[in-house]
């Protein structure tokens, strides 16, 4: 696969560590009333779709991005490619 | 044994004469034969043994796609079974063998289980190894062992290297037969970057098998042409011997090139290059490949695919019998009678299916129309056929034609399936194809020259337009089309005798008829219980026949039956060129300290850490064993002082005015407080409440921590950190370096390490303990200027330093401490001593923080913060996680002292008995501790913070042996910590 990173363009996906669901951005509030099951569902409930998918890979043999691409599990084409910070600061992170 | 099938013509160089041998007979070839072609030429028609009924076999194809002609190459251990005769270049010297006998090719032994093949029928080994069920392990495995398989390995080590390598271009052309010489032209002439790959060593593909004109010129010479046209192309690189064996996503193809496999010698160059090609475009022109008819006994040497045999006329000069028949159920086998006449060889007769008038003129052959071959004699070598009608035709040699189908394989690479074509009775590439892919040429069912001239040049110009190309304006190399109609024809219903479809897999129509009889229907069963398209042919010349005889018993048609999934590789790719040059010492990377020298030239011996190499320990004049070493080595750490290289620690330089704030997420216990020149041990628990790494953290700066890790987790606690920085706080104002190897890293431990470092350490860095207490850090200069960082941390135990200089200054730093140590008579230590003293100090590591032990666990709960948000302090509160009866870190001494103890032994109290209901923890690490003179270990024991002093059982099951240990304090050594302040 080849991933096009927003900052150095299209580079091949062997130099990317993959972690999953995009949703790991979204980590709860520690201070919330319900914090123990809210970090319940963070750390072991994922969705497992078969199409478009977010996820989270780390440009490890390069600028040490990460990146969110949004890519169909059945075909593997990527539509898109974020920095995750941006995601992230999107998101309400900061 | 001279070369009695050599005919006139072809495009062999006879100027040349090369040298071989095939079981060791002696023959002759020319440049530009195949193996199979030179056998053909020499007589030699039988060539091995079938796989399951040892039937003997000659060569059927004459290309890639090849069940039967499978031989053994070379000698020694440059030896390569299973190799196909019909693409293996000869050259002189070349040394070949049959594979699949016992005794001789002519005379094999196993050849009885073709006399008893009607209890060898398809799912046999499921239905007969079944019972008695004892017999599997001793009877039935080691004979079906013993039978199975075709060559042998030489089990030598691979002498030749393979390399990989990676290509980029606009468009990649795969196949450099007419349509995609005409795609390459044209793509070419428009000036986009081209690749033209292909299998043969000659391109043109069948133009070479071919007497077709092109341009008015005759078809090979017009190939030939068109390559030097693009070779003078800057734009465009040519591949021959270079198959495209896979498609993979976004526009990668995996490509094998055969550098060396033409050559007697390798010469120390890459036998063959495994590469990587990026194209934006790719024009699929992988040709077609022609289909048998099934009839009684049509396995016998000397029946032939009719393309092939028309290629050894016309490509090798070759005709593979003196007398030749050709059945077929379509207009394109006619040209190969045709062929084979012009060259003066015997056409008997011409049995045609289609109940039609002949197509063309054959000089002395017989027409025989609305007829079928029911059978053949000849055990060895065809010597007749036998008609529908019941008469027999004397011949050497049949082709069989029943129609070509299209190369699909590389368009279903992404799971596309096919479609089918009434018209061809072939599949074509339909549905999805791999992204940037088109098919031009036969591939996509334009059967004849013209049309696939036209195909080619046609599809590559919409390719290179779409990349933004001007297309040439160049109108596609003229030629005519030949006639091809085609009446679907797959098996002789009349044919009593067994008739093959796969004969690399042994599988018969009536295989295929019982698999449907026993409910294996879907084409994806019959393939599994019957074997068929299975092996280094995948069926190229089985599967759709197969497919057509399933149809008909299932009553449905073809495109309904389906297909089974193509994968790749297109052919077999061997394994030493998938693994390239990671093998041996370079199977994966390794890193060396930077004192690796030094340690060398001072008697280290070396282990794996990581893909680092330390030193394990120093071996000095007179020790005998490594445990002599170890012991010295951590006394003397003790007594006096000992230097250790700890470089391969991870080390993260943390900066930014929210540096504090970072790590305080990170770590489960704060480092914001932490005062400038100050380090602090921390802790950090993954987001399930689970241990995952430790370390010391020193405060350099207002804005600058410098975070250390365990070696094994550098990459890992580095990757986490950016995840925190990047996704989960990116408001903080941080940043993150590793200077891992940036910085040669040494600890100095011992009574006598401050002494040591007196005499390094430049003058006005006061290092006293007033000044430089326990857990203080700073930037000093050493050996007059050379700029350090010195820390005081302790993983011994003992009063210790860290020193670090630029990684460049490592290995003579190493040189400089040792050498300032000789009054206090220091001795660098390894791994293990390090091992030893950390045990005796009860310093937790990987074989405690397993990924399945808490804060709690090892007794640092309460350095996990409740007050600040960080990574696991919510689940590390679980109510499991907390428990106060839960397994805690301590320490064990046998009660005999003499006793050593092992490593994995479960704790039972005493009187109970030893089972896993009554299991109270396990032994984590063990040493033989040199300072207290016994062994002693670290372990996990229910409440053990409660039971010092208790003595329970320490059991290994798997050692068979039992000790009892006592429970103490995991602080072995010095549990007030006096040492580590003095």
């Amino acid at each position: 696969m080849i991933i096009n990173h927003p900052l150095l363009g299209p580079r091949d996906a062997a130099e990317f560590i993959y972690l999953g669901d995009a949703c790991l951005i979204d980590r709860p509030d520690w201070q919330a009333e319900d914090a123990a099951e809210q970090f319940y569902e963070y750390g072991y409930l994922r969705d497992n779709p078969a199409g478009e998918h977010q996820e989270l890979w780390y440009h490890e043999q390069g600028d040490r991005s990460w990146l969110v691409v949004t890519r169909d599990t059945l075909s593997h084409k990527i539509t898109k490619v974020e920095l995750a910070r941006d995601v992230a600061v999107a998101r309400g992170r900061g | 044994m001279s070369q009695v099938n050599r005919i006139e013509g072809g495009l062999i160089d006879r100027s040349k004469t090369l040298s071989f041998t095939f079981n060791g007979k002696a023959m002759q070839g020319h440049p530009g034969d195949t193996l199979a072609s030179a056998l053909l030429a020499n007589g030699q028609t039988l060539v091995g043994r079938s796989f399951k009924y040892h039937r003997p076999r000659g060569i059927f194809t004459s290309g890639s796609e090849e069940p039967n002609a499978l031989v053994q190459l070379r000698t020694g251990a440059h030896q390569e079974p299973n190799t196909r005769a019909t693409v293996a270049e000869l050259f002189d010297g070349l040394n070949a063998t049959s594979q699949n006998h016992r005794g001789s090719l002519e005379f094999d032994m196993m050849a009885m289980t073709d006399f008893v093949s009607p209890f060898l029928s398809a799912g046999f080994y499921y239905k007969t190894f079944m019972w008695p069920k004892a017999f599997w392990e001793k009877f039935y495995e080691p004979v079906i062992r013993s039978s199975a398989g075709l060559g042998r390995l030489s089990m030598q080590e691979d002498p030749d290297i393979y390399d990989k390598g990676f290509l980029h271009c606009d468009l990649l052309v795969i196949g450099a037969g007419p349509a995609g010489l005409s795609a390459a032209l044209a793509a070419g002439r428009s000036g986009a970057r081209v690749i033209l790959a292909d299998e043969d060593f000659a391109p043109g593909g069948r133009l070479n098998a071919e007497t077709l004109e092109v341009d008015g010129m005759a078809g090979a010479d017009w190939a030939t042409q068109a390559i030097d046209e693009l070779s003078a192309m800057d734009n465009v690189r040519v591949m021959t011997r270079s198959t495209v064996y896979g498609a993979y996503d976004h526009g990668i193809y995996g490509v094998l090139e055969r550098c060396t496999d033409h050559l007697a010698s390798s010469n120390g160059k890459p036998r063959q290059i495994l590469w990587r090609v990026y194209s934006k475009r790719a024009v699929l022109a992988a040709g077609a490949t022609e289909r048998p008819i099934a009839f009684g006994n049509n396995d016998r040497p000397g029946v032939m695919l009719a393309g092939a045999v028309r290629d050894y006329a016309n490509r090798y000069g070759v005709t593979p019998g003196q007398q030749v028949a050709v059945f077929t159920n379509n207009d394109d086998g006619w040209r190969t009678a045709a062929d084979l006449a012009a060259k003066g060889v015997q056409v008997s007769a011409i049995i045609d299916s289609r109940d039609a008038p002949a197509v063309c003129d054959v000089p002395g052959a017989r027409h025989v129309r609305n007829a079928a071959v029911v059978d053949t004699v000849g055990r060895k070598g065809l010597k007749s056929v036998t008609l529908t009608d019941g008469q027999v035709i004397p011949v050497d040699c049949l082709a069989v034609s029943g129609g070509w189908n299209p190369n699909v394989h590389l368009t279903c690479h992404q799971r596309g399936r096919p479609t089918w074509d009434d018209d061809l009775s072939a599949f074509v590439p339909g549905g999805e194809l791999p992204v940037g892919m088109a098919v031009a040429g036969a591939a996509n069912g334009a059967m004849t020259l013209g049309a696939a001239l036209q195909s080619g040049r046609d599809v590559a110009n919409a390719q290179v337009k779409d990349l933004g190309f001007t297309a040439s304006r160049k109108a596609a190399p003229k030629a005519e089309d030949e006639p091809r109609e085609c009446a679907a024809f797959w098996h002789v219903k009349e044919s009593k005798k067994r008739a093959w479809l796969d004969q690399q897999n042994d599988v018969t129509v009536k295989d295929v008829k019982l698999s449907h009889t026993e409910g294996y229907r879907s084409v994806e069963l019959l393939k599994r219980y019957t074997t068929l398209g299975m092996a280094t042919d995948q069926g190229k010349t089985a599967n759709i026949p197969a497919l057509a005889i399933m149809a008909e018993c299932t009553g449905k048609t073809i495109p309904e039956t389906g297909t089974t999934i193509f994968r790749p590789p297109y052919t077999p790719v061997p394994l030493g060129a998938l693994g390239g040059r990671a093998r041996g010492k370079d199977f994966r990377p390794y890193r060396l300290t930077p004192s690796h020298k030094w340690a060398e030239e001072n008697g280290a011996s070396f282990v794996t850490v990581g893909n680092w190499m330390r030193a394990e320990w120093y071996t000095r004049p007179g020790e005998k064993g490594w445990r002599d070493s170890v012991d010295r080595e951590a006394k003397n750490t003790r007594e006096s002082v000992g230097i250790c290289d700890v470089t391969t620690l991870g080390k993260i330089d943390v900066k930014g005015k929210d540096a504090g704030e970072f790590l305080n997420k990170v770590y489960s216990n704060t480092f914001s407080t932490l005062a400038v020149g100050k380090v602090r041990y921390g802790l950090m628990l993954r987001e399930d409440g689970i241990c995952y790494d430790d370390g010391t953290t020193a405060r350099m700066g207002e804005n600058h921590y410098v975070m250390t890790t365990t070696t094994a987790n550098a990459v890992l606690v580095f990757r986490r950190m950016e995840f925190a920085r990047q996704c989960l706080w990116p408001d903080l104002d941080v940043h993150l370096i590793s200077t891992t190897d940036g910085w040669a890293q040494f600890a100095v431990a011992g009574p006598n390490s401050r002494n040591l470092l007196r005499k390094v350490v430049d003058e006005e860095h006061d290092i006293s303990n007033e000044a430089f207490p326990f857990m203080g850090c700073g930037e000093i200069t050493v050996c007059g200027g050379m700029p350090a960082r010195l820390f005081r941390i302790s993983f011994s135990g003992e009063l210790a330093f860290e020193i670090a200089v630029p990684a460049r200054y490592g290995n003579s730093m190493m040189g400089v401490l040792n050498e300032a140590g000789k009054e206090f008579n220091v001795a660098p230590y390894g791994t293990e001593a390090l091992g030893v003293m950390r045990i005796e100090k009860g310093h937790a590591t990987a074989n405690e923080l397993n990924g399945q032990t808490t804060a709690h666990n090892i007794g640092l709960g309460k350095m996990v913060s409740q007050k600040k948000e960080c990574i696991g302090n919510v689940l590390s509160q679980r109510e499991e996680l907390i428990r106060d009866d839960d397994i805690r870190l301590m320490g064990f001494h046998p009660v005999d002292r003499n006793e050593k103890l092992i490593a994995g032994s479960h704790f039972i109290t005493k009187g109970e008995d030893a089972i896993m209901d009554n299991d109270q923890g396990w032994m984590t690490s063990v040493a033989f501790s040199p300072n207290l003179g016994h062994s002693v270990g670290l372990g996990f024991i229910k409440r053990g913070h409660e039971r010092k002093g208790e003595i329970v059982r320490a059991v290994s099951p798997v050692h068979g042996k039992e000790i009892e240990v006592e429970i103490v304090s995991a602080h072995m050594i010095d549990p007030e910590g006096e040492r580590l302040r003095a």
